[in-house]
């Protein structure tokens, strides 16, 4: 089984043979790394940018508005904050170009705390992005759903933020993508960067195949009756881990995987409430103003009558930063046995 | 060339060398002033006597029938602008901006550009003052209208954004923004793509003096010269001395912007942008330069702001500013290319024109309420979330 890291690889050399892409670009990107967390690891267009953020984001707009496809790299998601408006403006310009000028460029950039990161490398921006105009936005919470959403990012004629959960890079699925070899082992050797000197190296790729997933859709990762728990990213795999702990206690919970933060798939979300009555959302982004509180506002204004407890969003806390020693990341984004405690009131709640 | 260029008077005397007493002296008014229009003019001190090299030179070499060209793009610009403030004016528009006093530059850029659609042609980002360059593109006078009275019909956004923020992709114009100084890394983006195509289609870019204490401008200057990456880009700045109401002199340490291009081992000049056979020789020979080595050129054109920044400041005529038309219609009438009646009739057709395309245009539709979700993703796939 690939790692995400893997997966971002192949998906990346499937979109430069396959579907056009062009340029994959950002600092570290090119040979001889291949990326911080190894995603651009063999890619032929990959290449190195300057230190300069600003000039990545212009860049590939620029390239877009060329008419070539691009995957640009930011290298942490904490560093993207200066090139805010140009994603504004990205996000905006064929609006305000009346359909004229449309930008499909992929900007993909690390998130999340979870590798005690510490204030610079924990941001999240999820929440963020969801203001965007213009933008999709889409965070794998497996490698193959990486890959799928990817290739769709890639073909998508509009910009797509691709949200790499930084702590779930190295982090294999149980599903495989389609062309892998079996053997991971055997997929190393071929499309692993040697240690040391990698000037003649070049990866053997698998012959990997088309796998779409369409952007706005969601997956249902466990089916259950009695709260619907809804996350993605890191975050979502601990969903799926708690859900999984309570049923081994006799206890039913509908786990979704958001897979696109915009547009969203409220209607199996929405159908998931109404079975259910009880809903938690789980992200670790910020807490005030929080993508959450859009669902669960949503599910409030909608579903109020159908609502069997009132609905909970756990998010991380409005803190300036992610501090570096564990007691305060583990303080400042949602942990396992706070989704766990959630979902429990939310089941022994009674209306 | 380039001698004849740098060597003329205004060329030589950059805007902070001479300018130094004015521009302390407004500098001095610590409250930013928004009548910019009312201050004293540095230009006017700065190039008492600048004289258009055109009038000394035999327009250099360059052929009647362009020299009329010209002359009529610029006639048709001005008169377009004025046209467009009168409509502010007459509250039939909420807001002017432009480039009234830069056709000398702008014109020349607009008839040089290699005009098309796709990698061969050239790319063209430019700022909110660039009208000349679309006249001399053949934006129809209309189109410009309908921008500014914020018709659906305007081809550029529907009604959505100011004057001037044109964008024609048919000619490869990028929609103008109103972030400033954003449109010069998008070009690196172009001149990329344009350079990997290798089809002879370069970037052109374009924005204030101001506008370049963004990083973005230093962007543009690292990304476009990297050793054997260098791009086919030609970074120009339109240099008018002032920022809305901030003068040169409060915001730039540098004597000219064009040195800074130098620290990147860019080929850069200053010319003087009122006087378009400078502009045009100089411009040409720029593209040529980056058409044959596939490397980045650098112009900062010294010009005028002869409507102050925009209607936020009045938009009233600044006098003691150079008014490249007048100096230019006078050169050419003394030169025998045009007689002062044959030059009225220019401007007398061209103000026909704007005001029947006023006329015309008040009576188009305007943008309907429900079009505000018309566009936000390609082919209007919903991206409103009530219907998700
Ligand atoms: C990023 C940004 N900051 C501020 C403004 C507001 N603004 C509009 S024009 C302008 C001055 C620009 O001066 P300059 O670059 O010299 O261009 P000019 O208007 O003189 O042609 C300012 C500050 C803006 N549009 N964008
Ligand atoms: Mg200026």
């Amino acid at each position: 089984m690939a790692t995400m890291a893997q997966a971002i690889r192949m998906a990346l050399h499937y979109g430069e043979t396959n579907l056009g892409l062009k340029d994959v670009f950002g600092q570290d990107v090119g040979a001889p790394l291949g990326g911080v967390f190894t995603a651009t690891q063999g890619v032929d267009c990959s290449w190195n940018t300057p230190l300069d953020e600003r000039g990545i984001i212009g860049m590939a707009m620029g390239i877009a508005m060329a008419g070539d496809r691009c995957v640009a790299e930011i290298q942490f998601a904490d560093y993207i904050f200066n090139t805010m408006d140009q994603l504004k403006l990205a996000g905006n310009t064929y609006w305000a170009t009346n359909g004229q000028c449309s930008l499909p460029m992929v900007v993909m950039t690390p998130v999340g705390a979870g590798i005690r990161g510490s204030i610079y490398h924990s941001h999240s921006f999820d929440s963020w992005a969801s203001r965007l105009a213009g933008w999709k936005v889409v965070m794998p919470s497996t490698p193959l759903d990486a890959y799928g959403l990817l290739l769709s990012a890639i073909v998508d004629p509009n910009p797509v933020l691709f949200l790499k959960p930084k702590a779930l890079m190295r982090v294999r699925g149980d599903e495989m993508i389609p062309g892998e070899p079996e053997n991971e082992k055997e997929l190393r050797s071929m499309i692993d960067a040697p240690i040391g000197d990698r000037t003649t190296w070049k990866a053997r790729w698998p012959k990997v195949k088309e796998h779409f997933i369409p952007i706005g859709k969601a997956r249902i990762t466990r089916s259950g009756s009695q709260v619907t728990v809804i996350s993605s990213g890191r975050h979502l795999l601990l969903c799926n881990e708690v859900a999984d702990q309570l049923a081994s206690e006799g206890h039913s919970i509908e786990v979704i995987d958001l897979r696109s933060i915009y547009p969203y798939d409220w209607q199996t979300m929405k159908a998931s409430i109404q079975k259910t009555g009880k809903v938690l959302f789980v992200n670790e982004d910020t807490e005030v103003t929080n993508f959450g509180e859009h669902l669960c506002y949503r599910a409030v204004n909608e579903l109020f009558y159908q609502l069997m407890a009132r609905p909970r969003v756990l998010a991380g806390k409005h803190l300036p930063g992610i501090g570096l020693h564990a007691n305060l990341e583990d303080a400042s984004v949602p942990q396992k046995h706070e989704i766990e405690q959630n979902l429990r009131e939310l089941l022994a709640e009674v209306p | 060339m380039s001698n004849r260029i740098l060597s003329n008077p205004a060329s030589k005397n950059g805007p902070t060398k001479s300018n130094k007493s004015s521009s302390a002296r407004a500098s001095t008014n610590s409250k930013p002033n928004l009548k910019a229009n009312s201050m004293p003019n540095p230009k006017s001190i700065s190039k008492p006597n600048a004289k258009s090299s055109s009038v000394i030179n035999s327009f250099g070499g360059l052929d009647k029938a362009l020299l009329l060209q010209m002359h009529d793009c610029m006639v048709k610009s001005r008169v377009l602008e004025e046209r467009l403030i009168k409509i502010f004016r007459a509250g039939e528009a909420y807001f002017w901006i432009g480039g009234p006093g830069e056709e000398a530059w702008a014109v020349p850029m607009g008839l040089l550009a290699k005009k098309g659609q796709g990698l061969a042609y050239d790319f063209l980002h430019l700022h909110y003052r660039c009208t000349p360059t679309l006249v001399a593109m053949g934006l129809e006078m209309s189109d410009a209208i309908r921008l500014m009275m914020n018709r659906a019909t305007d081809p550029s956004t529907g009604g959505r954004n100011f004057s001037g923020h044109y964008c024609f992709p048919k000619w490869n114009v990028a929609p103008v923004t109103s972030p400033i100084e954003i449109q010069y890394p998008v070009a690196c983006g172009t001149a990329h793509a344009q350079k990997r195509a290798g089809q002879g289609g370069i970037s052109i870019v374009s924005g204030g003096d101001a506008g370049t204490a963004e990083g973005d401008f230093a962007s543009c200057l690292v990304w476009a010269s990297r050793k054997g990456q260098e791009l086919p880009l030609l970074i120009t700045v339109q240099n008018n001395l002032w920022g809305i109401s901030t003068c040169y002199d409060g915001q730039h340490g540098e004597s000219q912007i064009a040195d800074r291009a130098k620290a990147f081992g860019i080929r850069s000049r200053v010319i003087n942008g009122n006087d378009p056979v400078e502009s045009y020789l100089a411009l040409q020979e720029e593209m040529a330069y980056i058409r044959k080595t596939g490397k980045p050129s650098f112009i900062e054109a010294q010009v005028s702001r002869l409507y102050g920044h925009s209607s936020g400041t009045g938009a009233n005529f600044v006098p003691g500013e150079i008014d490249c038309l007048k100096d230019f219609e006078k050169a050419m009438v003394t030169a025998g290319h045009l007689t002062e009646t044959s030059a009225r009739e220019i401007w007398t057709k061209y103000e026909e024109e704007a005001v029947a395309c006023a006329n015309a245009v008040r009576t188009e539709p305007a943008p309907t309420a429900e079009s505000v979700w018309d566009h936000i993703y390609f082919n209007n796939e919903n991206a409103d979330w009530r219907k998700f």
